[in-house]
């Protein structure tokens, strides 16, 4: 059983496995469950993310009017021929709004690890597709991979905006998307380490500041940023780039931060996006409310 | 540790918008209905932390009486849980208590009918993960970190021994357990944490067993 990350590389470099395969073998250790119990569970959640996503780029909108339909508008851009940041990270960045904007609506989706962070892991993972060609196993391990180091994350942290901000939330999954997308590539086990560091890195101090409270503004952008966040620090990481704060600080570092930050910052919509003029103004509009009630 | 398995991270497949305040607020008024083991009448249910100060917005009145209709996390019908309760006259009340909780997700439910009631306090502790704290008063000291159970049973000899010898049979290990109750011969209560998840004909089994009045998974 691995309790942090620089054991689970130990692990992985000493028994020379993937870290996906160390993540089947902890799950079947600790569930009891056969190995193809636990890969076609895998499978299901990888269906609901396709789905959503799919569902996502036909255009949602949310109940309150606050999110949708940008995923379309990236998908038409990327299509123009003219962006500037590349095909394949607008497409992940778009994929990851899809998710998040279907959440939004109320739709099905699959927490990775949250709901409010579900956009980033498939987001990156389906458009890896074109570059990488996975086969559907190759996907199934993304998802274990991604899995490992967000375990470690909610049992050495936190993974809920209410706990520890947002870097908990989008934070937690951009680094999982990132140690994925290295071992999808062809990395190692430590480079997937260093990917997720230097995500989370980058996603230190951020706060939950959903405004009216609803998982819609500023969530889908940060779900959009995430996913880039991830494709960089992997490319990054595949580079040979390393972090000098190893993973394991940065993730205790991410729980400090949490732990020291108000309660207005953590998803009780009190401070932040969602105390802004504007941010008031949306909450009393939507909920019917005079504006001098908040 | 707090998460146990890789699908605590990838997963619960459910209906958004958040698996805080939605997929874990279902997951707790499940809960309370397998715990009552029937549908309720009436429901009081408080929300406490950012449960109230934000559950409209995320649904989280519509998730908890989806569960307490025994609906999953990822049952589409949750949209319509108020609606459905309505036509089915259950009486539904929410309170948005000022006082500041020990965990900022963290829900009371009371539910009844004209032969009982229960009542339970479940936080949720992110990604949809929950933990009942409080069951009809008595505190419940669990680890969260390995599948538990809960039984509600009749003061009466044998009823531990005869749970125990269940779990026996079917090869599973006690990690630990607590037994309390509210007067001599009067309800009790075990909470049991195990070291391997429970197979439903377990629950089945233990249900089936004399004195026993309501047993249910709190902590998977």
């Amino acid at each position: 059983m691995f309790r942090n990350v620089a054991e689970l590389v130990e692990l992985a470099d000493s028994k020379q496995k993937k870290i996906s395969t160390l993540m089947i073998e902890q799950e079947i250790e600790v569930t009891g469950k056969s190995r193809e119990q636990i890969i076609h569970q895998m499978g299901v959640n990888l269906d609901v993310m396709e789905q959503a996503v799919e569902k996502g780029l036909q255009g949602v909108r949310s109940v309150s009017g606050l999110t949708g339909g940008d995923a379309v508008l990236l998908q038409n851009y990327i299509k123009s021929g003219n962006s500037l940041s590349g095909e394949m990270l607008l497409d992940a960045v778009s994929k990851a709004v899809a998710t998040n904007e279907v959440n939004a609506a109320m739709g099905t989706i699959c927490a990775t690890p949250t709901a409010g962070s579900a956009g980033v892991v498939p987001g990156t993972l389906f458009a890896l597709q074109n570059k990488l060609k996975p086969n559907r196993e190759q996907k199934i391990e993304f998802l274990f991979t991604a899995g490992a180091f967000g375990f470690i994350v909610a049992n050495n942290a936190s993974i809920s905006g209410a706990a520890g901000g947002c870097q908990a939330e989008v934070g937690s999954a951009s680094g999982m998307a990132a140690a994925a997308i290295v071992e999808m590539a062809g990395g190692t086990p430590a480079q997937s380490a260093e990917a997720m560091a230097i995500t989370l890195k980058n996603m230190l101090g951020l706060v939950c500041d959903p405004v009216a409270g609803l998982v819609e503004v500023p969530c889908v952008k940060r779900n959009a940023m995430g996913a880039a966040n991830a494709m960089v620090a992997a490319d990054m990481a595949l580079a040979g780039i390393t972090s000098r704060i190893p993973c394991d600080e940065v993730i205790d570092a991410m729980y400090k931060i949490g732990q020291t930050m108000p309660s207005a910052l953590r998803e009780t919509a009190q401070g932040g996006l969602a105390a802004t003029p504007t941010g008031r103004e949306l909450e009393a509009k939507i909920f019917g409310l005079p504006l001098n009630k908040k | 540790m707090k998460y146990r398995s890789v699908f605590d991270i990838i997963g619960p497949v459910m209906i958004g918008p958040s698996s805080s305040h939605t997929a874990g607020a279902a997951r707790i008024g499940r809960v309370a209905r397998h715990l009552f083991d029937r549908e309720p009448k009436w429901a009081h249910i408080s929300f406490y932390g950012s449960f109230a100060k934000t559950y409209k917005g995320h649904g989280t009145d519509v998730a908890i009486v989806g569960g307490l209709l025994d609906f999953d996390t990822f049952d589409e019908r949750i949209k319509e849980s108020l609606e459905i309760a309505r036509k089915k006259k259950m009486k539904i009340t929410f309170r948005e208590e000022e006082a500041v909780p020990e965990h900022p997700n963290t829900a009371k439910i009371t539910v009844g009918d004209d032969d009982g009631e229960l009542e339970l306090v479940g936080i949720s502790i992110g990604g949809g993960k929950i933990e009942i704290v409080e069951l009809n008063g008595f505190k419940l000291r669990l680890s969260g970190h390995n599948p538990a159970i809960l039984v509600v049973h009749d003061d009466r000899f044998g009823a531990i021994a005869n749970v125990s010898n269940i779990l026996a049979k079917h090869q599973i290990n006690i990690g630990q357990m607590e037994v309390s109750r509210k007067e001599k011969g009067k309800m009790a209560l075990m909470t049991i944490e195990v070291d391997h998840n429970l197979e439903d004909q377990v629950i089945n089994e233990i249900t089936a067993l004399p004195n026993i009045t309501q047993v249910a998974r709190i902590v998977d």
